[in-house]
Order: structure tokens, then sequence, then C-alpha cells
């Protein structure tokens, strides 16, 4: 624990409840996050890890049926109090999705989607710098850098990802979310990718969900384990693994049901 | 049953199955082939029409006019008079009957033929000119072999005498086939050798521009926001029932509403493409928001989601992601619903773009037939000359259905995004 007395906490849930229509997805979650650290979600599908990141940046908001209680505070400031702007909730906390989902258009308005829309860039030579920042940051710069004029379905997979990652960097958040970052990539992207994670929580709070219990051991300090809606069990990512206190999640993380 | 016997009967089945798929398709084939068929056979011969070739003397004295004629002087010239002596030098004729049934070879209109000819070359005057001077369509159905030379001339449209005069043509060889220009160009007319689909063909035109300019914007708003914006309630899929439903009305339906409300409530000008755009739009409307709708529905929600979490508002990620991505799908939608306002006819019947019309309509809110009602109109002729016509126009109206179908075709295939 002593690594973490200089951290300060970004995300803090609290009592949080979500309901799609009838049915409760999410029991009394409450949890906190830390800053410029990455924490992993981990648990069996239908767990309500991804309902959880998606309360984050209020992406649940879009389906009609589903119902909030509780607070999420981010900075102290509940993002569920009335009069919030989800428009730059969602500037401050990106997303990145279990699909890689680039804009069909090309890979330089991909990026400068965000930066235009949010007035962020003042010049054409501004958003040429973003653009440039990002890729670098998002470790895709120096495949693209020749050809930014293509379309960002033509990349692959791997690429396409980062892609998505420029993009959500873009806009300079403090949070990225990212929601099975790798379930669709191979071996080597995924390392990839995770190595870029580790980069990247330098400047960025990361809240990741994984299948892998490897992926969530590689590159999260901290690990909440979700099972049917509730949070079992948190805490650093080295005791959940080596020492947990709960017998589900001992099962879970040697592989005996999930 | 053995295995083997299990064996051949599948595959008999399958065979038998798939003779079945082929016969169906070639009867519908056959169908086809016979429409295409009559039509063509029928209607080919009306892009072509007879002239006779007439020589005139150009003479300011056979002209009764100045050596340099002013514009009114020429107008005041008597150019029926004029080409009539022409005519007549040309063929003897011993009576006034005879005189008449020669007329009668030419067009009503040739008199403004050579004046127009006269008109747009003012250097003619004073010499001899060679005119193609369009024939009558009796003539023309007789020289297109249309009409029987060998049953009794009571029973004939062309007299013995007009025989005797069309054989001294043939012979002089002063008779031909030139393209049919007043097909395209004029208005509709009793004379089936001058009348045209020029009129009609500007009439579609402008009742399908009405049509798409009514019809395009609202129903595309009207899916975006049935299908991006609206909540999902009861009223809703009222809504959405209603229009599917509205969709299926037949189309007199429609020229009912417009007769009743566009005519007799607003008092809009009847027989008007104007008039007959806005009936056609409220038929369309339903038939490119489904196809709208639908291509809406196509672009996977991962877009809306990746614009919304780099915290595009919904308008936003509507109009930069989804609209753009759903445009071929929404024109290729509209077109389609275009075409088949084009082929409609029903409504305009009742809004009276059934009217005959002569002038060629040069605005919205002129009177005017369409296509389709001009088949319907000349198919109730009983002149050989309007048979061909009809089959011409179906013909004409056919070519724009399937260049706007490909067109459609072509943008959907061309633009569609294919998703990974």
């Amino acid at each position: 624990m002593d690594l973490m007395t200089d951290t300060k906490i970004k995300i803090s849930a609290n009592h949080l409840n979500v309901f799609y229509g009838q049915k409760q997805a999410l029991f009394d979650i409450s949890l906190d996050i830390n800053q410029n650290e990455v924490t992993a979600l981990i648990g069996p599908s239908g767990c309500g890890k991804s309902t959880f990141i998606r309360c984050i940046n209020r992406m649940n908001d879009v389906i009609d049926i589903c119902r909030v209680e509780g607070e999420i505070k981010i900075d102290e400031k509940n993002i569920y109090e009335p009069g919030i702007d989800i428009v730059s909730l969602r500037e401050k906390v990106g997303m990145v999705f279990q699909k890689p989902n680039p804009f069909p258009k090309s890979i330089y308005d991909n990026v400068c989607y965000g930066p235009k829309i949010h007035g962020i860039a003042e010049s054409k030579d501004d958003l040429d710098a973003i653009v440039e920042n990002s890729l670098k940051k998002a470790a895709l710069w120096n495949e693209v850098k020749d050809r930014l004029q293509e379309p960002g379905t033509s990349l692959s997979g791997g690429q396409q990802q980062r892609l998505c990652i420029a993009r959500a960097i873009s806009v300079n958040p403090e949070v990225i979310l990212m929601d099975e970052p790798c379930s669709a990539l191979d071996p080597v992207a995924t390392a990839k990718i995770e190595e870029l994670i580790d980069e990247l929580k330098q400047s960025f709070t990361i809240v990741i969900v994984t299948h892998s219990m490897s992926q969530a051991v590689r590159v999260s300090q901290k690990t909440g384990f979700f099972h049917l809606g509730k949070l079992i069990e948190v805490g650093t990512t080295e005791k959940i693994f080596k020492n947990p206190t709960n017998n589900m999640t001992q099962d879970y993380i040697t592989g005996r049901f999930g | 049953m053995t295995k083997e016997q299990r064996l051949q009967k599948r595959y008999a089945s399958e065979k038998r199955f798939k003779s079945y798929g082929i016969i169906s398709i070639c009867l519908a084939l056959t169908f086809v082939a016979l429409l295409v068929f009559k039509v063509l056979s029928e209607g080919s011969s009306a892009f072509v029409k007879t002239s006779i070739q007439l020589e005139l003397n150009f003479d300011h004295k056979l002209l009764n006019t100045s050596k340099q004629p002013t514009k009114e002087e020429i107008e005041d010239i008597d150019f029926y008079d004029f080409t009539l002596q022409h005519i007549l030098k040309v063929f003897p004729t011993s009576n006034r009957d005879e005189e008449k049934q020669l007329i009668k070879l030419f067009t009503s209109d040739f008199e403004f033929e050579v004046k127009k000819y006269f008109k747009a070359n003012s250097d003619i005057l004073n010499k001899v000119i060679t005119l193609n001077i369009t024939a009558s369509s009796d003539l023309d159905q007789l020289h297109k072999g249309n009409y029987q030379r060998d049953i009794p001339e009571n029973r004939r449209k062309i007299s013995n005498f007009q025989l005797k005069i069309y054989d001294q043509l043939l012979e002089k060889k002063k008779i031909n086939k030139v393209f049919n220009n007043y097909f395209f160009t004029n208005g509709d007319s009793r004379n089936p050798e001058i009348a045209g689909i020029g009129g009609s063909m500007l009439g579609s035109f402008f009742s399908i521009l009405v049509c798409l300019i009514i019809s395009f914007p609202i129903a595309l708003l009207a899916a975006v926001y049935l299908e991006e914006f609206a909540p999902k309630n009861k009223f809703t899929d009222f809504i959405e029932i209603n229009i599917n439903n509205l969709a299926a009305v037949p189309s007199i339906v429609f020229g009912l509403l417009g007769l009743g409300i566009l005519l007799n409530v607003f008092e809009l000008p009847r027989s008007t493409s104007l008039v007959g755009g806005i009936t056609l739009a409220l038929m369309t409307l339903p038939r490119i928001i489904i196809p709208c709708r639908a291509s809406l529905k196509a672009v996977p929600p991962s877009i809306r989601e990746a614009a919304l979490a780099v915290g595009a508002s919904k308008v936003q990620s509507v109009i930069h992601h989804v609209v753009p991505l759903a445009m071929p799908g929404t024109l290729s939608g509209t077109i389609i619903g275009l075409a088949q306002a084009l082929g409609e006819t029903a409504p305009l019947l009742l809004i009276g773009m059934v009217a005959f019309v002569v002038q060629v309509p040069g605005s919205p809110l002129d009177p005017s037939a369409s296509l389709p009602v001009q088949v319907f109109l000349w198919s109730e002729s009983a002149e050989r000359g309007f048979v061909e016509k009809t089959s011409a126009t179906i013909m004409v109206l056919l070519g724009f259905l399937i260049i706007m179908n490909s067109i459609a075709v072509y943008a959907r295939q061309k633009f569609e995004k294919k998703w990974i």
C-alpha cells in the first residue's frame, strides 16, 4: 500500500446502481480510481464491467431504458448532477471501444475531428500539430505519416485501434476508458497496445476492461473484480492476483469458473 | 429404401427444384421480351417521319413582297398561297377535289415550316431552294408500309389520286424518311405528324422537379428524426405503421387528395405540373422515408459511439457522420421513389393533367401533360399515326426509368461504405 500514498483519487463511484428497464445491472458499486494509474476491471461476461465504465463518460445515456442511481465523482464533482454538460464531460473522459471503430474518413480527419468540433485548434498548423502529436503518442505516427489522407479503415486492426486511441487523446482528455481494446486483435498488436497503455498512464488516468488475466497483470496497478453486477473485490493488482481475500476471486483468476 | 435409393431421390429432387427456378426465370424473361418486342416493333418507326422534297423559288414577286422586305412585310407574306402554287405546279390537278386531296398529302402546318425556314435564312430571297416538307400522317403511314393498297378505295384513307401522286414521288425519289424532330420538340396535336412529347416530357420534368424539391428534404428530416432522435414509444410506433400504410395507399387516392385540397381549397392552377408535382410528392414521401430510415439504420452504432465518445453532440454525430454515411442509400431510395412517381398516371388524371395541351410548358405553372398521361391519351386515339407514337412514348418513358434506376444502383454500389 505504500505505493499509493502519494496518489490522488481521480474518479470515485459511490453506491452506484444501474438498471436496464426492470433489470438491475450494477449493485451498489463503490470504487476509487487513482490518477495516472491503470485500473483494470475483470470478471466474467455480463458481469457489468462495461456498464460501469460506460457510466464514467455517461455513454449509457444513449440507451433509452438505462437508469443510473448513485454518483460518480470526477475531481470531486458528481457527473450525474443535473446541469452537467455531457459534451464537455466526454471531452474530458475519452473512450476506446472493443472493436476498432475509425470513421470511414482519412486518417487525418479521424484524429482532427475532436479538436475541430471543440474548437481546440486555432489554425490549420495547430491542427496539424495536434494530429501529429496524438498519432505520436498513440505510437502510430511512423507507420502512417506518409499516408495521412488514406482512409482510416484501410489500416490493419491493431493500427485501427491505435488510431482510435489517437482520436481519443486528440482532445487532450484526463481519463481514457478502454472497453476490451485488445479483444479483436492478434498477440503482436495486443503487445503494442499494452506497451502504449503503459506509456499513456504518464499523462492520463486509464480504466481498462479486459478478459485477459495476464493483460490485467501486465498493464494495471489496480484491479477490480466484478461478478453478477457486484464489485466483489478491489485492490492493487499484485494483491488481487497473488493474494485475493475472496474465494470467488481466487476461483476466477485461477480459471475455475468464468 | 436403401441408402443409394435415398441418395438418388435427394439428387433428383435437387435437380427438380433447380429446374423449377430456371423455368420461372425463363417465363419472366419471356414476358419482358414480349413487352420490349411489342413496344420496339410498334414504336421505333415513330422516330422517323416521311418528308416530301419540294422545290421552292423564293422570288420576291412570287412571295408578293418587296425586294428587301422588312420584318412586318415578312410577317404579311402569305406562305400558304406561295407554297400551294409551287405544289400545284409540280403536281397538276384537274379539279378542286383533287387539289384538296393533294394538299392533304402535306402536313397541315406546311406554311409554317416554309415560313420558319424563310425567317431563319434571310439570304434565300430570290433563290431556288429544295425543302423537305413534312408529309401528312396518312402519307407517312403509307410510306412506312402500315396501310394496305389493295383494298377498295372507300375503305382506304388514301385515295387513288393520292396513290398516283405517291407513286410519282417514289419514282422521282422526292420522298424520304428523316429524323422526326417534331416528336421530341412539339406539344400534343390533333394531327399525328406534328404531335410530339416535348410538352409532356417537360411537364414530367417539372413535376418530378417539384416532387424532388418537396419530398426529399421532408423525407430525409422525418427519417433522421424518427431514426435518431424520436423516443421509442407507442406514438412513434403509430407513426411508423402509418408511414408503411401510406406507402401502400393506391396512388389514385393521392390524386383525390390533390383535387380536393390543392385545387379546391387552395385553388392552385389546374392541369399544371406544380400541382402534379405536389400530389406526386405526397405519394412519394412515405416511399422515400422508408429507404432513408433503412439506410440510416444500416450505419453501425459504433460510428455514433465513436463520435459521441470524442465529445460530439447528438446533432453533430448525426450531421457529421450518420447522414453522410447513409447518403448513398438515401439518394438511391429517392431516385427509385422519383422513378415510381415519373411513371405514375392515376393521380395526374384527377388533377387535370390529362388535358389536351398544345403549348410546350415554360414553367411548372403552365398547363401540361406528362409522359405516362400522354401514353394514356394517345392510346385512346384511333388514328394509325398515334399508335406508333404511343409505343414510342413508352420507349422514351422506359428509357428514363432505366436511366434513373441505373443511376440509383450505381450510386449505391459506388459510394456505399463497406463495413468491416
